[in-house]
C-alpha cells in the first residue's frame, strides 16, 4: 500500500550570506492514511522545516515530496495551492486567522474557495464550530477570542474540506495548559473519526497521544517509534495483586 | 490516623471511608491491609481498639490515643522536603556515560520513550471510567512530574550537545 505522505532523501538548505546552512538533511518518511504521528526534537532540530515542506509552503532543495502516491514537490504555486486547499489542513501555533473576519468567516475562506456556494460554506462552518464548542463564537472578531478559541477556529478552518491530512505546527505551542488539553482532546476525536494526523510539538502530552513518535535532531530523524497500548496505571492503597 | 481524628470507628467504616475518597478509581480494597495496619497502631500505642460488646466475632472500635493523636500532629506540621536529588535515571546515566559503557543519546532516547508511554498511561486512565476528584488530582500531579522529567532530558542532552559542539 501507498504511503499518504512520503518524504523521500528531503532537504533543505537555507543561504544566509556565508556558508549555507542544512536545516534538513536527507530526512526518509512515510505516514499511513489514518495514522497520528508527532516529530519531537530541540528547536532548530528541522522539524518546522519537515513540516512545511511536506504542507507544500516551502520548497525542497534535493529530494521529493509524494502524496498519495503522486509526486507534487515540484507542482506549480498554483497546482500546489489547489492541492494544499483540497487535501491539506495545517493549524499554526499563532494559529493564522485573519483579523477582519469574523470566526465563521475564517472556516467559510477554504470552503469557497474549493467551490461551495456561501449558503453552504456558512452552514458547514457554524456546524464546525458547534462541534468544537464554540458555535456561540461564531459571529466574533479572531481578536475578541482567547487562544484556546481562536485555535478551535483554527481547527475548524483545517478540517473544513475534510482533507486526508491534518499538519500542525507546535499547535498547542502558545496555549495555557487547559485549552491545550482542549485542542488535543479535539484533534484526538478528529484521529479517531479517521483523520490522519502529523504534528510537530514540545507539548509531551501531545506526542503521548500519537501512535508514533519521530525524533529529530540536526536536520535527520534519528529515532522512530511505536507507542504502545497504554499500561494499567497502579495507585497508592491499590491492593496487592496477591 | 486522620479519618480516626474526627472520632472512633471499626476496620469496614474506615475502609469505607477511603474508598468514599478515592472513588471507583481504586480498585476492591483488601481488608486485610486496613487491619494489620490498626494492629500496627494499636501496638505501638497510637490507637486503642475496643471490643464491641455484642459482638462475638472479635469486632472491635478504634480511637486516637493522645499520643497518636500527638503524632499525627507532628507528621502534618512538617512540609514534605521539595527538592528531589535522587533520580534513579540520572544515576544510571552518570555512571553509563562516565566509563563509556552506554551512548548517553541512546539512554536519553530510551528514558524519553519510558516517560512518554507512562504519560499515555496516566492519560488513559484519567480519560477512562469515571472516578474521584482526589484521584484525578494525584494522577494530574504524576503527568505534571513526567513532564518536568521529560523536560529535564531535553535539558540534560542540550548541555550534552553543546558540549560536545
Amino acid at each position: 500500500m501507498t504511503a499518504l505522505l512520503e518524504a523521500r532523501g528531503l532537504s533543505r538548505t537555507y543561504d544566509t550570506g556565508g556558508a549555507p546552512v542544512p536545516a534538513l538533511d536527507g530526512v526518509d518518511l512515510a505516514i499511513e492514511r489514518g495514522e497520528f504521528v508527532v516529530v519531537i526534537g530541540p528547536s532548530g532540530c528541522g522539524k518546522s522545516t519537515l513540516l512545511n515542506l511536506l504542507a507544500g509552503l516551502d520548497r525542497p532543495s534535493a529530494g521529493e515530496v509524494w502524496l498519495d502516491g503522486t509526486r507534487v514537490d515540484q507542482l506549480s504555486e498554483t497546482a500546489l495551492a489547489r492541492l494544499r486547499r483540497r487535501r491539506l489542513g495545517f493549524v499554526f501555533q499563532f494559529f493564522n486567522l485573519l483579523p477582519t473576519l469574523t470566526a465563521s468567516e475564517n472556516v467559510e475562506l477554504p470552503l469557497l474557495l474549493a467551490g461551495r456556494r456561501r449558503r453552504q460554506a456558512r452552514r458547514t462552518a457554524h456546524r464546525m464550530l458547534d462541534d468544537l464548542g464554540i458555535g456561540d463564537r461564531a459571529d466574533a472578531a479572531p481578536s475578541q477570542l482567547s487562544g484556546g478559541q481562536q485555535q478551535r477556529v483554527a481547527l475548524a478552518r483545517a478540517l473544513a474540506n475534510q482533507p486526508d491530512l491534518v499538519m500542525g505546527d507546535e499547535p498547542t505551542g502558545s496555549l495555557d495548559s487547559t485549552s491545550a488539553g482542549e485542542v488535543l482532546g479535539l484533534m484526538r476525536a478528529a484521529h479517531a473519526r479517521g483523520q490522519t494526523l502529523l504534528l510537530a510539538t514540545h507539548d509531551a502530552r501531545v506526542a503521548a497521544a500519537a501512535d508514533r513518535v519521530v525524533t529529530m535532531r540536526d536536520g535527520r530523524v534519528t529515532r522512530e517509534r511505536a507507542m504502545q497500548p497504554s499500561r494499567p496505571v497502579t495507585l497508592p492503597f491499590d491492593p496487592d495483586p496477591a | 490516623m486522620a479519618l480516626l481524628s474526627g472520632g472512633s470507628g471499626h476496620g469496614y467504616e474506615l475502609k469505607q471511608a477511603i474508598e468514599h475518597e478515592f472513588g471507583t478509581l481504586l480498585p476492591e480494597l483488601n481488608s486485610g491491609q486496613i487491619y494489620s495496619t490498626l494492629a500496627r497502631l494499636e501496638r505501638d500505642g497510637l490507637v486503642e481498639g475496643e471490643a464491641v460488646a455484642d459482638d462475638n466475632r472479635g469486632k472491635k472500635v478504634y480511637r486516637l490515643t493522645q499520643k497518636g493523636r500527638n503524632v499525627l500532629q507532628d507528621w502534618l506540621g512538617v512540609p514534605v522536603p521539595g527538592a528531589r536529588l535522587k533520580d534513579g535515571f540520572f544515576v544510571k546515566f552518570v555512571v553509563a556515560t562516565s566509563v563509556g559503557l552506554a551512548d548517553p543519546t541512546d539512554l536519553i532516547d530510551r528514558q524519553r520513550d519510558e516517560y512518554l508511554q507512562s504519560l499515555r498511561d496516566l492519560d488513559a486512565r484519567l480519560a477512562s471510567a469515571p472516578h474521584g476528584p482526589t484521584a484525578e488530582l494525584l494522577i494530574e500531579g504524576a503527568v505534571l512530574h513526567l513532564k518536568a522529567d521529560l523536560e529535564w532530558l531535553d535539558l540534560i542532552e542540550e548541555r550534552l550537545a553543546r558540549r560536545s559542539a
